[in-house]
């Protein structure tokens, strides 16, 4: 019989029962919350007259609204700051932890559970929000889901789910330098597309996955929802392992060794089997950037924007809408495009590692001068660490602004946000028409150091030029 | 706790063109900011709107009142937000036609009661001139015999399964149905060696 993945050893070792419509109850061994996607969650709980289950599985943040200028209280934002006190009387009511910004442990929700040692490998996980994927790094099942269902894990620490199919996405070879975890996360929603993974959980291998660090496996699993596969994960190794020794949630001592013979167990068998693999050879994966309005719409930094003759029929509408709103030039490569704003930060890459390849480049040069930048740490722990190696004196005097804790302008609910018609270089995730903060500004996804480069530049270039 | 049941949706349609509209587009981030859901309905693709100077689907008076909305591709793709249906529904839409739905969107549909109902291309392509040729002609999606009809006919659709009983047996609502299996999920927590800080792993 063919060995299982690991997708599916988790989804048994947590399945509660199959239910009558053919889903499964899913025990979710860990659930995370913040303050947007939370309080009407708690709203429908308590009309329903039901309390939390398993307060000590959930762990809340604030993120999505805080702002990066002045964190002190009360926000200069009134709604920002009734969202807080929600939060604040939601987790003190239901006896949930929450790490606010007086606690040092404060981040984009994605980026303090690894942090922390509450991402574990074998685990089931869900939170509010889509990037929820990238805790799949640690080989755990990871969902992003809506508010009912933050409601439903508030309540029974279960969710109703339909198991999903595993695609094996294998990257072999060695990548090239100048080519990071982003450019490979965009590459492979760039061949499969931006719905390409639907009805998937992607299982990240191949030798370059397998060198990659636990922040560049994040990279890569947050992005697996834009190419539309609800999970990704990684198989748990030794940089898997060493990574949560001495983490605050993290097992210590013996029960690190009794959790080390689970997490082996959970690995994804040498003969397991899958719905659909593929393969990409990391040595042909260049820097890649979005050039339109959904993360499929990429390119490799020296590669023509497609024509719209070049399309299937099906794909020529969205991709003149696409071309018409970022208003480029077809059959011409992205390089050279003017940029008005450089973002670096947001759950996809605001660690440290990030932080440290954007400040070797920031080194370089200075800001041009018709460009605003932005560096954005994903969590205390990361601000605090940048702090002890000197990384903002590097950003400031290149002319960069480091900013506060946040998700800042991966969504612009706070005041970090496009004016006009803007182009922003972003190191997030999203592109979508809107998604940072001007309803006409548009956005080119790329890695930190190439956000980094063409903040310098003052328009987009290929890293490999700079570092 | 049991739910409304869900037999079908009908009403007049709205056609709404385009692949791939995300949930950013469907509500955008600032009305995020809200501890509630209520009121959320009028923001429905306020910067589509606003860009399209009139000339969205949402604002063509001959789509008023529309009951049901027919989309294309990968509909409700991109974030989580609830806010995105819970927008379209309290804008008074009850179910969606289209090619297909971005995951998390269609969940969150189920979730509060909307009906999703998948048509090949093709079909979907025949409503949408159908709906527009006679925006008063009323359509009605069946869920329990996977069925779209209007002017142009009855049409099969694909709706998943588990979400066409959630909505025929009124389980759509989920909370109910988890909690029935209360000693089950103590069994289950009790089985995973890291909720009990992995003292006792059991095999
Ligand atoms: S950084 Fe962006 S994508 Fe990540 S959690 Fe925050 S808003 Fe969501």
């Amino acid at each position: 019989m063919a060995g299982k993945n690991l997708f599916n050893k988790v989804w048994d070792a947590h399945s509660v029962r199959e239910l009558p419509n053919g889903q499964t109850q899913l025990f979710i061994g860990l659930h995370l919350i913040h303050e947007v996607t939370s309080p009407q969650a708690f709203e429908m709980l308590r009309e329903m007259g039901l309390s939390v289950r398993f307060p000590s599985r959930t762990f809340a943040t604030v993120d999505h609204i805080i702002p990066t200028d002045d964190q002190k209280r009360p926000f200069a934002d009134p709604i920002a700051e009734e969202m807080m006190i929600h939060l604040e009387n939601n987790c003190r009511e239901a006896g949930i932890a929450l790490f606010d910004t007086s606690s040092g442990r404060q981040g984009i929700v994605h980026v303090i559970g690894p942090e922390l040692g509450l991402t574990q490998p074998g685990m089931t996980l869900a939170c509010g929000d889509s990037h929820t994927s990238s805790h799949g790094a640690y080989g755990s099942i990871a969902f992003g889901i809506g508010t009912s269902q933050v409601r439903d894990v508030l309540a029974t620490q279960t969710l109703a789910m339909g198991r999903l199919k595993v695609r094996k996405v294998d990257v072999a070879g060695k990548l090239g330098r100048g080519v990071y975890a982003k450019d490979v996360t965009l590459d492979i929603i760039r061949r499969t597309g931006a719905k390409g993974g639907v009805g998937f959980a992607y299982e990240y291998a191949g030798s370059v996955v397998e060198s990659f660090s636990m922040e560049e496996r994040l990279t890569l699993c947050n992005m697996s929802i834009e190419g539309g596969a609800r999970v990704g994960y990684v198989n748990p190794d030794e940089i898997t392992y060493n990574d949560l020794k001495g983490k605050a949630y993290a097992p210590s001592g013996a029960a690190f060794g009794r959790a080390l013979s689970w997490w082996n167990n959970v690995k994804s068998d040498s003969d397991a089997e899958y719905d659909d693999i593929v393969e990409i050879q990391g040595s042909e994966i260049e820097p890649t950037v979005t050039w339109g309005i959904n993360p499929g719409q990429a390119v490799g930094i020296n590669q023509p924007i497609p024509r719209t003759s070049d399309l299937p029929d099906a794909e020529r509408a969205g991709h003149q809408e696409a071309v018409a709103f970022m208003d480029v030039r077809t059959g011409e490569p992205i390089a050279g495009t003017k940029i008005d704003v450089a973002f670096i930060g947001s759950c996809t890459n605001s660690r440290i590692s990030d932080l440290r390849e954007a400040a070797r480049i920031a080194q370089t040069g200075h800001v041009a001068s018709h460009v605003r930048a932005l560096v954005v740490p994903g969590s205390q722990a990361v601000q605090k660490q940048a702090e002890l190696e000197g990384l903002p004196e590097i950003f400031q005097s290149a002319g960069f602004e480091w900013r506060e804790p946040g998700c800042s302008m991966c969504l612009a609910m706070n005041t970090d946000r496009l004016k006009g018609r803007e182009i922003c270089a972003s190191s997030s995730n999203r592109n979508f028409k809107g998604r940072q903060g001007s309803p006409t500004g548009r956005t080119l996804l790329m890695s930190p150091a190439m956000v980094a480069a063409a903040a310098i530049r003052g328009n987009v270039v290929d890293v490999r030029e700079v570092i | 706790m049991s739910e409304r049941k869900i037999g079908t949706a009908s009403g007049r349609a709205c056609v709404l063109r385009g692949n791939d509209i995300d949930t950013d587009r469907i509500i955008p981030a600032r009305y995020l900011m809200c501890v509630t859901f209520e009121g959320l309905g009028e923001f429905a693709f306020e910067d589509d709107r606003k860009e399209a100077k009139g000339n969205h689907a949402l604002d063509d008076e001959r789509f008023n009142g529309a009951k049901i909305l027919v989309v294309e591709s990968n509909f409700g793709c991109g974030s989580s937000r609830e806010h995105a249906p819970q927008a379209l529904m309290r804008h008074g839409f009850t179910a969606f036609i289209g090619v297909s739905f971005g995951e998390i969107f269609s969940g969150n549909c189920t979730a509060n009661g909307l009906i999703c109902a998948r048509l090949s291309p093709e079909d979907v392509t025949k409503l949408m001139e159908s709906v527009e040729l006679d925006p008063t002609q009323e359509i009605t999606v069946d869920v329990e015999s996977k069925t779209v009809s209007s002017k142009a006919g009855t049409m099969k659709a694909e709706i998943p399964e588990g979400v066409r009983n959630q909505l025929l047996e009124g389980t759509w609502h989920a909370t109910g149905v988890l909690l029935d299996a209360s000693a089950q999920i103590e069994a289950t927590a009790r089985q995973l060696p890291y909720v009990n800080t992995f003292v006792e792993i059991s095999d």
